[in-house]
């Protein structure tokens, strides 16, 4: 696929599966599924907005494509923001190439962002990440429109944000996005369920519908129990909680989150994280998370764009920020985390070795470990699924007493996933002595860890 | 001798009282009317059922036991000391008033709170309206609704609007951005954000300034007894006269008592918002 590839926009559903089912057959769904639907829900919309609904806003746009097939739901290009009165002289000293500062002192002009570009991919968790003045909740804000971008491009599902009226970009906050905030944002005067519901209720969906849907996402951020409480009964985390159910509510495709857990103590922010990333399992929402937390960003973006002085510096999975870092700014703020929390089962999973099928003998075995000076080996059967482990001692007594090798597999064997956190696989290997299974969801056995892994991930500043 | 500002503004009054009678006398009815209805229920009222009922509505406002006995002690206070026909007509005027100045002011309030043309004007006039001596109002008031309880009110509300304006432009302005945000990033329309995010953010403010609303009204009872206001002022006005210390004392405390039930209730009102 080249990258000027279009494709219809897939429609969307709650279900991912279905949604990716229907990204090949799309003309086809569209008549039969979408249409009915879509007609019930614009009956609403027209009446509020002028005989225009959401839909009629995206007809015809196109969801563009990258490189590897994947849709592109926003696309910022060259994104600036200037605040003060003669943002074109700032914009002129930036393409000459002077700093924030030296616009600042020359022009009072501040730099918010400048010449930012960037795609975040449908389904995509994309972190943005900088430390305070850096620009990154201005440029969310941007993307929403909240704050008028001096020049450049927002490009949501084929459609430019920047070129839209009044009338029509509340439209597409009403339908497409929404957002959740540092300070929770609750309306103080509303209980929780009108709370979640204020996103419909602006829709003018009919009360008893909206109270209904708000009751079941505020059952999906466990917040059951407490839909007539008001905010200030609830704690932070809870708070947020709402202010997660409340965004999720208008069922939007895109969902930002602008330092959504900041305000948030530290267990109890990961707690949010988890659940984030339970919620985005689920959901497959497109989201732009707003942080300042380098660990927050690296755990919970599928890719990461670093931010400095209003620009981009990097952007990039965990891994490539953490292993090759663009320049000394971002190799620095690298240097702070926490490796054990960010660095994955998959960075440090081997090629396993003398392993033994579930065909071979139990001689074999014997013969294996003692060439290979183990006590333990790990069996997998025809399909290289993993079936368990085998020790020498078992092993040795029956061939001894003449039984089979099924006898001796020890099933109940510890294993991880490629992105379970060495943290976790550290704390496993406390308590065993033997090499750790990685293995994908289908039980087939992908490599091991070995115990001596664990000092190279603790080690101070070796090389990863 | 009189500068020629004072024979611009007497000759404004002239011009207004000659060519808008007609609408001053719509104005004088419009206002009538509210005087009338709730005039002709407190008028006629059964001491005893008002106090039952003023115990029953207070109970349920402050949601306590005391405070409901002692506002209700104070109304029997009053009519025990023989000042309850008095009481009715200050209290007539203060609650039209208050509604009135309330009804005019909020929107006012909402419009500086949104416009930053509108704000500077909208403060100067209230500053006039606020510092300018009661007195002065009440003389093209009587000109332009002859004597009695409707010049009463007009001074009243003039001087009773400008808390419920500033109170509801600052409640508006502090409502946090993040607010705001919310309401745009989920769609609001303009209207939608005042009247579902806004406002009722706004909500203590406005109170705090309905409350400043109705004790401004009563500090204008015994202005307004002198252009025939009547109630509780008029016999506050007679004792003056009379240097009766006695009676101006008694018909005092009922103003003052009249004063704190009223507190007390939108005291109350505004902690439930």
């Amino acid at each position: 696929m080249g990258l000027s590839t279009n494709i219809k926009r897939p429609i969307k559903t709650v279900d991912d599966k279905f949604n990716n089912m229907m990204k090949t057959k799309t003309g086809l769904m569209k008549s039969k599924v979408e249409r009915p639907f879509r007609a019930i829900l614009s009956n609403f919309c027209t009446s509020y907005h002028n005989g225009r609904s959401h839909d009629d806003v995206f007809a015809g746009t196109e969801l563009p494509m990258d490189d590897n097939g994947d849709f592109i739901a926003i696309r910022v290009k060259n994104l600036s923001k200037i605040f003060g009165k003669h943002p074109e002289s700032a914009i002129r000293l930036l393409k000459e190439g002077m700093s924030k500062e030296e616009v600042h002192r020359t022009t009072s002009n501040d730099v918010g962002i400048y010449d930012v570009s960037f795609d975040v991919k449908e389904g995509e968790l994309f972190v943005l990440m900088g430390l305070s003045g850096s620009g990154k909740s201005t440029l969310e804000r941007c993307m929403n429109r909240l704050i008028q971008p001096t020049s450049g491009q927002v490009i949501i599902d084929g459609l430019d944000i920047m070129s839209l009226d009044e009338d029509t970009i509340r439209m597409v906050r009403r339908k497409k996005m929404s957002m959740v905030f540092q300070n929770f944002g609750l309306l103080p005067h509303r209980d929780i369920k009108n709370n979640v519901a204020y996103g419909l209720e602006i829709q003018g969906v009919p009360e008893a519908e909206r109270i209904q849907t708000a009751k079941r996402y505020i059952e999906m951020v466990g917040l059951s129990g407490y839909e007539d409480n008001y905010p200030s009964d609830l704690s932070g985390g809870m708070k947020q909680r709402v202010g997660l159910a409340r965004a999720l509510a208008t069922n939007p495709d895109i969902l930002f989150m602008d330092e959504a857990f900041s305000a948030l103590d530290p267990m109890i922010r990961n707690d949010m994280q988890d659940e984030l990333q339970k919620i985005q399992s689920e959901l497959r929402k497109t989201i732009v998370f707003v942080t300042h937390d380098l660990n927050e960003a690296l755990k919970l973006g599928d890719r990461i764009a670093l931010m400095r002085d209003g620009r981009i510096v990097q952007i990039g999975t965990a891994e490539d920020i953490l292993r090759n870092p663009a320049d000394d700014y971002v190799s620095r703020f690298v240097r702070e985390v926490d490796r054990t929390k960010v660095l994955t089962a998959g960075v440090f999973m081997r090629r396993p070795r003398n392993i033994l099928h579930t065909s071979q003998g139990l001689r074999t075995a014997l013969r294996i470990m003692e060439e290979s000076d183990r006590n333990t080996m790990l069996v997998v059967d025809r399909k290289n699924h993993l079936a368990g482990m085998v020790e020498s001692d078992d092993v040795l007594k029956a061939v001894r007493s003449g039984g089979v090798l099924e006898d001796v597999v020890v099933c109940d064997v510890p294993t991880v996933r490629t992105d379970t956190p060495m943290k976790d696989v550290i704390q496993i290997m406390v308590t065993t002595n033997f090499p750790i299974p990685v293995v994908s969801d289908d039980n087939t056995l992908l490599g091991v860890i070995s115990p001596s892994v664990a000092a190279e991930v603790l080690g101070e500043g070796g090389d990863l | 001798m009189v500068s020629p500002i004072g024979i611009f503004a007497e000759d404004m009054v002239n011009f207004i009282e000659r060519y808008f009678g007609w609408l001053l006398d719509l104005f004088k009815n419009i206002l009538n009317w509210p005087l009338d209805m709730l005039g002709r229920v407190l008028y006629n009222i059964d001491p005893t059922i008002f106090i039952i009922i003023l115990f029953i509505i207070s109970i349920l406002v402050t949601k306590r036991l005391v405070a409901p006995i002692l506002i209700s002690a104070a109304f029997y206070l009053i009519y025990w000391m023989g000042y309850w026909n008095s009481a009715m007509i200050t209290l007539n005027m203060v609650l039209v008033s208050a509604l009135v100045a309330i009804l005019l002011a909020m929107p006012l309030g909402i419009w500086s709170a949104r416009s930053e043309r509108a704000n500077p004007v909208i403060k100067a006039l209230m500053d006039f309206m606020q510092t300018m001596p009661a007195f002065v109002y009440l003389i093209p008031a009587v000109i332009f609704f002859g004597l009695g309880i409707v010049p009463g009110v007009v001074a009243t509300v003039i001087f009773s609007m400008p808390p419920v304006v500033r109170l509801t432009n600052l409640g508006i302005r502090q409502v946090h951005t993040e607010m705001n945000d919310v309401a745009d990033a989920f769609g609001s329309t303009e209207f939608q954000k005042l009247t579902k995010v806004q406002i009722p953010a706004a909500m203590p403010s406005i109170m705090a300034g309905v409350n400043q609303c109705i004790m401004l009204s009563l500090s204008m009872v015994v202005i307004t007894a002198m252009i025939g206001g009547g109630g509780l002022g008029q016999d506050i006005v007679y004792a003056l006269s009379r240097v009766d210390v006695a009676l101006g004392f008694e018909a005092g405390l009922a103003v003052v008592l009249i004063a704190m039930v009223l507190d007390r209730l939108t005291q109350a009102f505004k902690d439930t918002k």
